[in-house]
Protein backbone atom coordinates (compact mmCIF):
# COMPACT_ATOMS: atom_id res chain seq x y z
CA UNK A 1 0.00 0.00 0.00
CA UNK A 2 1.91 3.28 -0.98
CA UNK A 3 0.36 6.73 0.67
CA UNK A 4 1.37 10.13 -0.74
CA UNK A 5 1.14 12.34 2.66
CA UNK A 6 0.90 15.94 1.80
CA UNK A 7 1.59 18.81 3.96
CA UNK A 8 0.56 22.66 3.46
CA UNK A 9 1.48 24.37 6.32
CA UNK A 10 5.08 26.04 7.74
CA UNK A 11 7.76 23.86 9.42
CA UNK A 12 8.10 26.99 11.65
CA UNK A 13 4.45 27.48 12.44
CA UNK A 14 2.73 24.15 13.03
CA UNK A 15 3.78 20.94 13.48
CA UNK A 16 1.95 19.22 10.59
CA UNK A 17 5.88 17.84 8.97
CA UNK A 18 6.80 16.79 12.05
CA UNK A 19 4.06 14.69 12.93
CA UNK A 20 4.42 13.53 9.13
CA UNK A 21 7.42 12.47 9.01
CA UNK A 22 7.39 10.44 12.16
CA UNK A 23 3.82 8.76 10.84
CA UNK A 24 4.56 7.81 7.56
CA UNK A 25 6.82 4.07 5.94
CA UNK A 26 9.31 4.03 4.45
CA UNK A 27 8.74 3.87 0.71
CA UNK A 28 6.12 6.15 1.35
CA UNK A 29 6.10 9.89 -0.47
CA UNK A 30 5.35 13.17 0.82
CA UNK A 31 4.64 16.37 -1.27
CA UNK A 32 4.99 19.70 0.10
CA UNK A 33 2.64 21.90 -1.14
CA UNK A 34 1.54 25.91 0.01
CA UNK A 35 3.42 27.22 2.45
CA UNK A 36 4.55 23.57 3.19
CA UNK A 37 7.42 24.29 0.65
CA UNK A 38 8.57 26.14 3.63
CA UNK A 39 10.64 22.66 4.54
CA UNK A 40 11.72 22.58 1.19
CA UNK A 41 14.54 24.87 2.13
CA UNK A 42 18.57 24.48 1.61
CA UNK A 43 20.21 25.99 5.13
CA UNK A 44 16.98 26.26 7.19
CA UNK A 45 16.80 25.07 10.64
CA UNK A 46 14.18 22.15 8.87
CA UNK A 47 16.99 21.28 6.67
CA UNK A 48 18.12 18.09 8.68
CA UNK A 49 15.13 16.41 9.30
CA UNK A 50 14.18 16.71 5.63
CA UNK A 51 17.41 15.07 4.32
CA UNK A 52 16.89 12.35 7.21
CA UNK A 53 13.49 11.67 5.69
CA UNK A 54 14.61 11.82 2.65
CA UNK A 55 17.07 8.57 2.70
CA UNK A 56 14.06 6.42 3.51
CA UNK A 57 11.25 8.22 1.68
CA UNK A 58 10.84 10.43 -1.79
CA UNK A 59 10.03 13.86 -1.08
CA UNK A 60 8.50 16.53 -3.56
CA UNK A 61 7.86 20.17 -3.66
CA UNK A 62 5.29 21.93 -5.72
CA UNK A 63 6.90 24.20 -8.05
CA UNK A 64 4.21 26.95 -8.69
CA UNK A 65 4.49 27.51 -4.99
CA UNK A 66 7.79 27.29 -4.41
CA UNK A 67 7.79 30.18 -7.42
CA UNK A 68 5.06 31.82 -6.08
CA UNK A 69 7.39 32.45 -2.67
CA UNK A 70 10.82 33.54 -4.81
CA UNK A 71 12.20 30.28 -3.15
CA UNK A 72 13.22 28.79 -6.89
CA UNK A 73 17.08 28.14 -6.53
CA UNK A 74 16.78 27.35 -2.36
CA UNK A 75 15.20 24.39 -2.41
CA UNK A 76 17.39 20.79 -1.14
CA UNK A 77 18.86 19.19 -3.81
CA UNK A 78 17.06 15.55 -4.14
CA UNK A 79 13.69 17.32 -3.23
CA UNK A 80 12.02 16.85 -6.72
CA UNK A 81 9.88 19.88 -7.67
CA UNK A 82 6.61 18.58 -9.25
CA UNK A 83 3.50 21.32 -11.34
CA UNK A 84 0.16 20.38 -10.69
CA UNK A 85 0.14 17.97 -13.63
CA UNK A 86 2.49 16.22 -12.00
CA UNK A 87 0.69 16.55 -8.54
CA UNK A 88 -2.33 15.11 -10.12
CA UNK A 89 0.26 12.51 -11.36
CA UNK A 90 1.40 11.57 -8.16
CA UNK A 91 -2.29 11.12 -6.51
CA UNK A 92 -3.30 8.71 -9.32
CA UNK A 93 0.04 6.49 -8.90
CA UNK A 94 -0.44 5.88 -4.92
CA UNK A 95 -3.21 4.02 -3.33
CA UNK A 96 -4.32 6.85 -1.14
CA UNK A 97 -3.43 10.10 -0.02
CA UNK A 98 -3.34 11.34 3.24
CA UNK A 99 -3.10 15.30 4.12
CA UNK A 100 -1.43 17.00 6.97
CA UNK A 101 -3.32 20.15 8.02
CA UNK B 1 -5.63 64.85 17.18
CA UNK B 2 -2.79 65.99 16.16
CA UNK B 3 -0.56 63.95 18.57
CA UNK B 4 1.52 61.26 16.20
CA UNK B 5 1.68 58.12 17.49
CA UNK B 6 4.01 55.38 17.26
CA UNK B 7 2.81 52.35 15.27
CA UNK B 8 4.58 49.00 14.85
CA UNK B 9 2.83 46.56 12.37
CA UNK B 10 4.33 42.93 13.51
CA UNK B 11 4.44 40.50 10.46
CA UNK B 12 4.74 37.15 11.24
CA UNK B 13 3.21 34.96 8.26
CA UNK B 14 4.15 33.77 4.86
CA UNK B 15 2.55 35.14 1.74
CA UNK B 16 -0.18 33.62 -0.18
CA UNK B 17 -0.53 30.74 2.39
CA UNK B 18 -2.94 32.50 4.55
CA UNK B 19 -4.39 36.35 3.90
CA UNK B 20 -2.43 37.80 6.74
CA UNK B 21 0.71 39.37 4.63
CA UNK B 22 -2.40 41.51 2.40
CA UNK B 23 -4.18 42.28 4.95
CA UNK B 24 -1.45 43.80 6.67
CA UNK B 25 -0.10 45.73 3.78
CA UNK B 26 -3.31 46.94 3.20
CA UNK B 27 -3.81 48.01 6.54
CA UNK B 28 0.02 50.34 6.38
CA UNK B 29 -1.18 51.40 3.13
CA UNK B 30 -4.80 53.22 4.09
CA UNK B 31 -2.57 53.95 8.13
CA UNK B 32 0.17 55.74 5.77
CA UNK B 33 -2.57 58.37 5.52
CA UNK B 34 -3.12 59.47 8.78
CA UNK B 35 0.91 60.50 9.13
CA UNK B 36 1.64 58.27 12.03
CA UNK B 37 5.08 57.45 13.17
CA UNK B 38 5.30 54.20 11.26
CA UNK B 39 6.99 51.11 11.72
CA UNK B 40 7.18 47.56 10.09
CA UNK B 41 8.95 44.43 11.72
CA UNK B 42 9.36 41.37 9.71
CA UNK B 43 9.63 37.99 12.03
CA UNK B 44 9.35 34.74 11.63
CA UNK B 45 7.64 33.68 8.42
CA UNK B 46 6.71 37.44 8.15
CA UNK B 47 10.96 37.58 6.67
CA UNK B 48 9.60 35.50 3.53
CA UNK B 49 6.92 38.68 2.91
CA UNK B 50 10.40 40.75 2.00
CA UNK B 51 11.65 37.79 -1.02
CA UNK B 52 12.24 39.01 -4.03
CA UNK B 53 11.86 37.01 -7.39
CA UNK B 54 8.05 36.29 -6.08
CA UNK B 55 6.26 34.60 -9.03
CA UNK B 56 2.62 33.96 -9.08
CA UNK B 57 1.50 33.64 -11.86
CA UNK B 58 1.66 29.42 -11.21
CA UNK B 59 -1.01 29.90 -8.08
CA UNK B 60 -2.94 32.37 -10.02
CA UNK B 61 -3.24 34.82 -7.07
CA UNK B 62 -2.06 38.61 -7.45
CA UNK B 63 1.69 39.29 -6.86
CA UNK B 64 1.46 42.15 -4.19
CA UNK B 65 5.34 42.04 -3.29
CA UNK B 66 6.15 45.18 -5.67
CA UNK B 67 3.50 47.18 -3.38
CA UNK B 68 6.71 47.09 -0.73
CA UNK B 69 8.85 49.27 -3.26
CA UNK B 70 6.21 51.77 -2.95
CA UNK B 71 6.06 52.31 1.00
CA UNK B 72 9.06 54.67 0.55
CA UNK B 73 6.77 56.74 -1.18
CA UNK B 74 4.26 57.14 1.88
CA UNK B 75 7.27 57.70 4.37
CA UNK B 76 7.02 54.15 5.66
CA UNK B 77 11.34 53.60 5.77
CA UNK B 78 11.14 52.25 9.61
CA UNK B 79 11.74 48.23 8.07
CA UNK B 80 12.85 46.04 10.15
CA UNK B 81 13.87 42.06 10.03
CA UNK B 82 14.72 39.98 12.74
CA UNK B 83 18.38 38.53 12.26
CA UNK B 84 17.58 35.38 14.14
CA UNK B 85 14.09 34.87 11.81
CA UNK B 86 16.20 34.79 8.74
CA UNK B 87 19.25 32.71 9.78
CA UNK B 88 16.48 29.89 10.94
CA UNK B 89 15.34 30.23 7.24
CA UNK B 90 18.35 30.29 5.50
CA UNK B 91 17.97 33.13 4.44
CA UNK B 92 20.24 36.51 3.97
CA UNK B 93 19.19 40.02 3.36
CA UNK B 94 20.63 39.75 0.11
CA UNK B 95 17.50 37.02 -0.62
CA UNK B 96 14.86 40.11 0.46
CA UNK B 97 13.76 43.57 -1.68
CA UNK B 98 16.04 46.25 -2.08
CA UNK B 99 13.57 48.62 -0.72
CA UNK B 100 14.49 52.22 -0.53
CA UNK B 101 13.49 55.81 0.93
CA UNK B 102 14.53 59.15 -0.54
CA UNK B 103 15.47 62.04 2.03
CA UNK B 104 14.04 65.20 1.56
CA UNK B 105 16.48 66.46 4.32
CA UNK B 106 19.79 65.84 2.68
CA UNK B 107 18.63 66.68 -1.24
CA UNK B 108 16.23 63.39 -1.64
CA UNK B 109 19.36 61.09 -1.30
CA UNK B 110 18.30 57.33 -1.59
CA UNK B 111 18.35 55.33 1.67
CA UNK B 112 18.01 52.12 2.52
CA UNK B 113 14.57 50.82 4.14
CA UNK B 114 15.30 47.88 5.62
CA UNK B 115 17.74 47.20 8.58
CA UNK B 116 18.44 43.64 9.74
CA UNK B 117 18.43 43.67 13.82
CA UNK B 118 18.93 41.17 16.41
CA UNK B 119 15.52 39.84 18.76
CA UNK B 120 17.15 42.25 21.81
CA UNK B 121 17.31 45.18 19.46
CA UNK B 122 13.77 44.22 18.23
CA UNK B 123 12.37 43.98 22.04
CA UNK B 124 13.49 47.04 22.50
CA UNK B 125 11.97 48.46 19.98
CA UNK B 126 8.75 46.70 20.55
CA UNK B 127 8.74 48.50 23.91
CA UNK B 128 9.07 51.85 22.82
CA UNK B 129 5.70 51.78 20.63
CA UNK B 130 2.51 53.65 21.65
CA UNK B 131 -0.02 50.87 19.19
CA UNK B 132 1.44 47.58 17.93
CA UNK B 133 -0.96 45.65 15.29
CA UNK B 134 -0.11 42.22 14.73
CA UNK B 135 -0.77 39.89 11.75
Amino acid sequence: MSMLHTVNKSPFEKDSLTSCLRLSEDGSSILLIEDGIIAALEGAATSDAIKEAMKTKKVYALQEDVNARGLQGKVIDGIEQVDYTGFVKLVTEHDKVQSWV
Amino acid sequence: MSETKKFLYVNRRAPYGTIYAWESLEVILIGAAFEQDVTLAFVDDGVFQLVKGQDTAGIEMKNFSPTYAALGDYDINKIYVEKESLEARGLTIDDLQHLVWEDEDEDWAEKDSIKVVTSAELAEMMGQQDVVLSF
